[in-house]
């Protein structure tokens, strides 16, 4: 979906490589922070005998300060003169994965913070892939704690060539590289003098050149409903244009039942718009009383649309209860839900190394990702995550729980 | 930021804002709004208004805790009428008669006064889902929150075992025994809070507005409540002072500083 204003970036990487002090720090840049926060984090530190600890400003619960772990995802929010920015501090332990997926889902971009003494870690690896999954393709990554490495190029040469290969596999390249001391705040929001053999931007700088997403007014329309009303006897059907711009007058198609009618008033309280662009969430009343339903899909008459049972897609699993092979569970896409079921795994994958565990697999264990082929008991409308985002992505439930997601390829 | 640049991204945040609340009345037709009076609650009624073409189709629910300001309650009682609203007012009368007060302690109060009440509507009108306006930016506790957040039927927010939330596919079923707080305005700051009431012309309490070099940033019950000094007297100047402030919206809110944790209790309990 379109973001014009708020730039919405997620903080990734392995514990205690120093997330949520680069965050921290950033805010602190970027004078972001009101006065009475920081005195609130300097007693809060004091409490626990420490010097002021940067990361107390996303690591709010009890146990996160005791612990010195965050635990789940939060945002914050700050400004550049250029743009605004929500900044999604996710957690870095492998038992927190479902809360690392919570924050990165909402985000066009991500910065991955690695630890230059430590290197690639488990998490750094496994949440690269994950934000790769999730279809995030803009990423800047830190090297982080270069005081540890005497501001000195060689270490920092040596983890970089590594994550930069690491990501290759992803089809991932970065938008920059940058050596920082987030404790100190070196290259954060201005190039530090220590590393002058550093030729790139600082973060800041590096954040200012990421791009913003195009909202998708220029593909086919489609239009899942999302909910019926009836409204002073007319009769509304509610949803969000995914994609396309939908026009008063316009000949629709409404899948999977096939019948066709006219658009014949787009409803905004208080606007009466002729047209409804991608990312709008409208009401519109059809020329005909076609009988339809949550989950329908709305198509311009010509577009030739097919419905689907059969789809390939890429999974990543987080339940502890492994998902196997023809077993029964929901799939929810946009507003349609139906029953389907994992025909094949054709190849089982360990996202923090990329290896290929099994081809033809069984199933697949939490914290995996696979290569699947799906088939659903019902045809649904289904598009490739990169052509319509929303019609892309899907979310697997088992007993109305959220177990696995994926986007179809 | 050019002005049509700010137009178009309060619509973004609105979208998403109606897109969440017709999610949640799309999956439990047993929803209510939970309305304070405050700017917040009445920006989401003001959006679930949009979101329904002006008719909001499930009741408005007030927690009163009996010690609000004036203003407030002749505000609540003009726009009830105004909107046309279902409104059910609710508070913990057995609390009140026992003499609980903010004088006695902040948690006891805060928490009797207003999660028990909340407690007893739910348990008397079985609601599934409760709309509440609160925002990430407003407090690091509310920062951690889900769009839509399931509690137990003792209330309990179990913020240890979250539920994944990804993309805008939100968790749609639970188990008999809970109901969802959905958080509509979770991406909202307080200054979007603020240029989007300008420009909807939504009308607010006059608490907020200074008044003699003060006013109140975040209103509640009148013994909670401190006022900021400040001469913004009109939206326009309450935007530009937002822009420059370095003093947090809810430094007046007695309940927040009790104890650096007192907001992680009061929520963990059920709190909004």
């Amino acid at each position: 979906m379109m973001e014009k204003c708020y730039f919405k970036l997620v903080l990734a990487g392995h514990i205690d490589h120093g997330k949520s002090t680069l965050l921290g720090r950033l805010l602190f840049e970027t004078k972001s922070l009101p006065k009475q926060k920081i005195t609130e984090i300097k007693t809060a530190s004091k409490a626990l005998g420490k010097d002021m600890d940067f990361a107390f400003l996303t690591d709010q619960l009890k146990e996160e300060r005791e612990n010195q772990m965050t635990l789940d995802t939060a945002q914050v929010f700050f400004r550049s003169r250029a743009r605004n920015y929500a900044i999604i501090d996710a957690p870095g332990h492998v038992e927190l994965i479902k809360n690392m997926i919570t924050g990165a889902s909402q985000a066009q971009a991500a910065i991955l913070v690695i630890d230059v003494p430590e290197g690639m870690k488990e998490q750094t690896t496994r949440h690269a892939s994950i934000i790769g999954l999730l279809g995030i393709k803009q990423l800047i990554v830190i090297l982080n704690k270069m005081d540890l490495a005497d501001y000195k190029k060689q270490p920092f040469k040596e983890v970089k060539d590594k994550i930069l290969d690491f990501l290759a596999g992803l089809n991932i390249k970065p938008a920059a590289v940058i050596p920082v001391c987030a404790r100190s705040g070196a290259n954060v929001s201005r190039k530090s003098s220590l590393m002058r053999w550093y030729k790139g931007p600082c973060l800041l700088k590096a954040l200012n050149s990421l791009r913003l997403k195009n909202p998708g007014n220029k593909k086919p329309l489609r239009f899942p409903a999302q909910d019926i009303y009836e409204i002073n006897g007319e009769r509304i059907i509610a949803g969000k244009v995914v994609s396309g711009v939908l026009k008063c007058g316009q000949k629709i198609t409404l899948l999977p039942s096939l019948l066709e009618a006219k658009i014949s008033a787009i409803k905004i309280f208080g606007e009466s718009p002729k047209k409804a662009e991608a990312g709008k969430n409208i009401g519109i009343i059809l020329s005909e009383p076609l009988p339809i339903k949550r989950g329908d899909i709305i198509v311009d008459k010509s577009s030739g649309v097919r419905l689907n049972d059969r789809f390939k897609g890429e999974v990543f699993w987080w339940s502890k209860e492994p998902l196997r092979i023809n077993e029964r569970v929901d799939l929810r896409c946009a507003s349609q839900q139906v029953r389907c079921v994992i025909e094949k795994i054709k190849k089982r994958i360990d996202p923090s190394t990329l290896e290929v565990i099994e081809k033809n697999a069984a199933g697949l264990k939490i914290n995996e990702t696979g290569m699947v082929v799906i088939k659903t008991e019902t045809p649904i409308v289904v598009e490739k995550f990169d052509f319509i985002e929303d019609l892309g992505r899907f979310v697997l439930e088992r007993n109305f729980n959220p177990e696995g997601a994926g986007i179809i390829t | 930021m050019r002005e049509e640049e700010t137009l178009d991204y309060l619509n973004e945040l609105e979208n998403k804002t109606i897109y969440i609340i017709r999610e949640a009345y799309s999956r439990f037709r047993n929803t209510a709004l939970l309305w304070s009076m405050g700017k917040d609650s009445t920006t989401l009624l003001w959006i679930t208004r949009k979101a329904f073409f002006g008719h909001i189709p499930f009741p408005v629910i007030h927690i009163d805790t009996g010690f609000k300001f004036r203003e407030i309650y002749a505000f609540r009682d003009r726009y009830a009428k105004e909107w046309g609203l279902d409104l059910i007012i609710s508070n913990n009368a057995a609390a009140l008669q026992a003499g609980v007060h903010p004088e006695k302690g902040k948690f006891r109060c805060c928490h009797a006064l207003k999660t028990e009440a909340l407690k007893n509507s739910i348990a008397s009108y079985k609601f599934k889902a409760l709309l509440l306006a609160i925002r990430r930016d407003e407090h690091g506790i509310r920062a951690k929150e889900r769009y839509f957040s399931p509690r137990d039927n003792g209330f309990k927010w179990n913020y240890q075992k979250q539920p994944v939330e990804i993309w805008d596919l939100y968790q749609s079923k639970l188990n008999s025994e809970e109901h969802f707080r959905i958080h509509p305005l979770l991406h909202w700051t307080e200054l979007d809070i603020w240029k989007y009431i300008q420009r909807e012309k939504i009308p607010v309490v006059p608490l907020y507005f200074a008044k003699n070099g003060l006013r109140y940033r975040s209103i509640g019950c009148q013994d909670c409540c401190s006022p900021v000094n400040s001469r913004a007297d009109t939206i326009r100047k309450i935007i530009s002072e937002l822009k420059n402030t370095d003093v947090a919206e809810r430094s007046g809110r007695a309940q927040d500083k009790e104890d650096a944790y007192t907001m992680q209790k009061l929520r963990s309990l059920g709190y909004m």
